[in-house]
């Protein structure tokens, strides 16, 4: 089973004000909760009762090979697919049954694979579905993602589907941080993406979380990427979880590696 | 000259009211992509629910306002619980329970109120003005002119709702990315329903306006416009409302002058032929191109 890699649990003790977390060490809260978690598709058994922890201001990376589960546990986390087994707790609230369109207003946002940019609609106005639910927003929010991204500043009027990979990919974690969540589900961002695109995508959400107090839940199948980023990793494979550990931890094991990451 | 400029007018009318029509087939078809085949039986209901709020002493406008009314309840209420079901379904299932609706609608129909014809009064005279001595422009009357204003002001009322609120962006959202709009918390379902609510009420109105045109009803008179509504919708991509009323008025002008230079009973042949064309040239319709297909 899935040991839940250094947590305690005890839920004082992180400063409220969102700061500092870092990578260090020290007292963090498991925000989002994954117990025993089994879904299937059919015959097909994608989730085999996979537990795991995302605690809050650090990076969770999910790692594993090709058709490991990864997509099916986030989606499974959101609601998409509906688990045969097992809880999904966040911040304390059982989520389980809760219906995909809840999730946002709870603080979870999921960057679905494969960069689900809106293509008929512009830029901007992707932007602005992410926050939709919260009602008028304004405008300062917005520039302030254009400022994360000016690559897709310059494009803001354009429909989104003349983007380039990378922007699209630009385009929707910026979606997701207008709706202001806790935690940030991210399904693969790397994929197809140049390393220097992906460095630099790594490279802010890292930024977010340490200056923000946001959590991920980081899904790649780039672990040599995944793991330079984040705090925790899980190695899934064929549905289960075989090793959960720090980030750094997993990077050195060279059997692992071999074994599970590809690299 | 003088023909040309008659025929030109009459298509701008004709096309109108086919470019209404096909607002309420694009409106279906961008959040749910169906075809509403029953379209034609909805509207016909909803005029002869008007119908018969005018019998009972009632002035047009209100008949007007209840048709718009009923239009807005059938069309969420048939979303509900017929359509909702084989959503995201084979598309063969939709497109034959559509056309179930249209059978079962127009029978319902027929049944309250009888196969016959029956006369309608348009709200306005249909008696074209004289221009100039001796020249009277058939289709330029106080009715013609409220037929093209009622569309033109819909289609503006349309593109406002979809390019300037919020509650337009998340309709737009959930027909073109209906995941991503869920898992950013926008209730797809019921922009769903909303939108065929308003696609009928569209309908609802063209029903009426054509009605005022013909100055006649029956169960069936909203058939044929059905083809010339669907035409229409697939000129302007069938996903652009202004794509639909530039597809309708190009339809409408160039029915008519098939009308006036060849012959009347090659109407249905041209839009064929015209519908082919497009979809062999432009098979996106005209609307398609690189700037995207825009509210
Ligand atoms: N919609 C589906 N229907 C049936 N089986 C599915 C479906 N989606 C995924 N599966 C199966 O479930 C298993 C897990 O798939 P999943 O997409 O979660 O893998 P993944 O780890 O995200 O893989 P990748 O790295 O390729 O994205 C695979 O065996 C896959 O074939
Ligand atoms: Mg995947």
């Amino acid at each position: 089973m899935a040991e839940p890699h250094g947590s305690t649990a005890s839920g004082h003790g992180l400063p409220a004000a969102s700061g500092p977390a870092g990578s260090g060490t020290g007292t963090a809260t498991a925000l989002l909760d994954v117990q025993g978690l089994s879904a299937s598709y059919g015959p097909v058994r994608a989730l085999d009762g996979v537990s795991l922890r995302a605690e809050s201001g650090r990076i969770t990376a999910v790692l594993g090979a090709n058709g490991a589960g990864k997509t099916t546990l986030l989606r499974t986390i959101s609601g998409l697919v509906r688990p045969t087994a097992g809880h999904v707790v966040l911040d304390g609230e059982d989520i389980t049954r809760a219906p995909v369109e809840a999730m946002v207003h709870k603080g979870m946002a999921h960057v679905p694979e494969g960069r689900g940019v809106i293509a008929e609609l512009t830029v901007d106005e992707n932007l602005r579905v992410g926050s939709l639910f919260r009602g008028k927003v304004g405008r300062e929010e917005f520039d302030r993602v254009y400022d994360l991204f000016p690559r897709i500043a310059e494009r803001r009027d354009n429909p989104a589907h003349t983007l380039s990979g990378g922007e699209r990919q630009m385009l929707v974690v910026g979606r997701a941080l207008l709706a202001r969540p806790r935690i940030l589900l991210l399904d693969e961002p790397s994929l197809g993406l140049a390393p220097r695109i992906v460095a630099q995508i790594f490279g802010l959400v890292r930024q977010l979380v340490d200056s923000e107090g946001l959590s991920v839940l980081l899904v790649e199948q780039n672990a040599r990427s995944a793991l330079s980023v984040a705090d925790t990793g899980v190695v899934l494979n064929l549905g289960r979880v075989v090793v959960t550990d720090d980030a750094r931890t997993l990077a050195a094991d060279e059997d692992l590696r071999h074994a599970y990451l590809g690299f | 000259m003088e023909e040309f400029l008659s025929l030109t007018l009459g298509g701008v009318v004709n096309g109108s009211v086919y470019a209404a029509f096909a607002l309420a087939l694009v409106l279906i078809w961008r959040s749910t992509r169906i075809v509403n085949f029953a379209q034609g039986s909805m509207a016909a209901a909803t005029t002869f629910i008007a119908v018969a709020v005018i019998d009972s002493g009632q002035s047009y406008w209100v008949g007007l306002i209840v048709a718009l009314l009923a239009g807005l309840v059938m069309g969420a209420l048939i979303e509900r619980v017929i359509i909702r079901p084989v959503e995201g379904g084979p598309e063969l299932n939709a497109v034959i329970v559509t056309l179930g609706l249209f059978i079962a609608i127009q029978g319902a129909v027929a049944l309250f109120a009888g196969v016959n014809q029956r006369a309608f009064v348009p709200p306005f005279s249909n008696i074209g003005y004289e221009v100039r001595e001796g020249f009277t422009l058939l289709s330029l009357s106080p009715n013609t002119i409220w037929t093209v204003a009622a569309v033109v002001v819909t289609m503006l009322l349309l593109i406002a709702l979809f390019r300037f609120t919020r509650l337009g962006l998340a309709m737009r959202a959930s027909a073109f990315g209906q995941e991503v709009a869920r898992l950013l918390g926008v209730r797809v379902g019921r922009m769903l329903t909303l939108g065929w609510a308003l696609a009928a009420a569209v309908g609802a109105l063209a029903g009426l306006l054509i009605a005022g045109d013909v100055s006649f009803i029956s169960p069936t008179f909203m058939d044929q416009l059905i083809v010339f509504g669907f035409v229409a919708a697939v000129l302007g991509g069938l996903d652009s409302p202004i794509g639909a009323v530039v597809g309708g008025l190009l339809l409408g002008l160039a029915l008519n002058y098939v009308r006036g230079y060849l012959d009347d009973s090659l109407l249905g042949m041209a839009s064929l032929v015209i519908l082919v064309i497009v979809l062999l040239v432009r098979p996106g319709g005209l609307f398609s191109t690189t700037p995207a297909r825009r509210a």
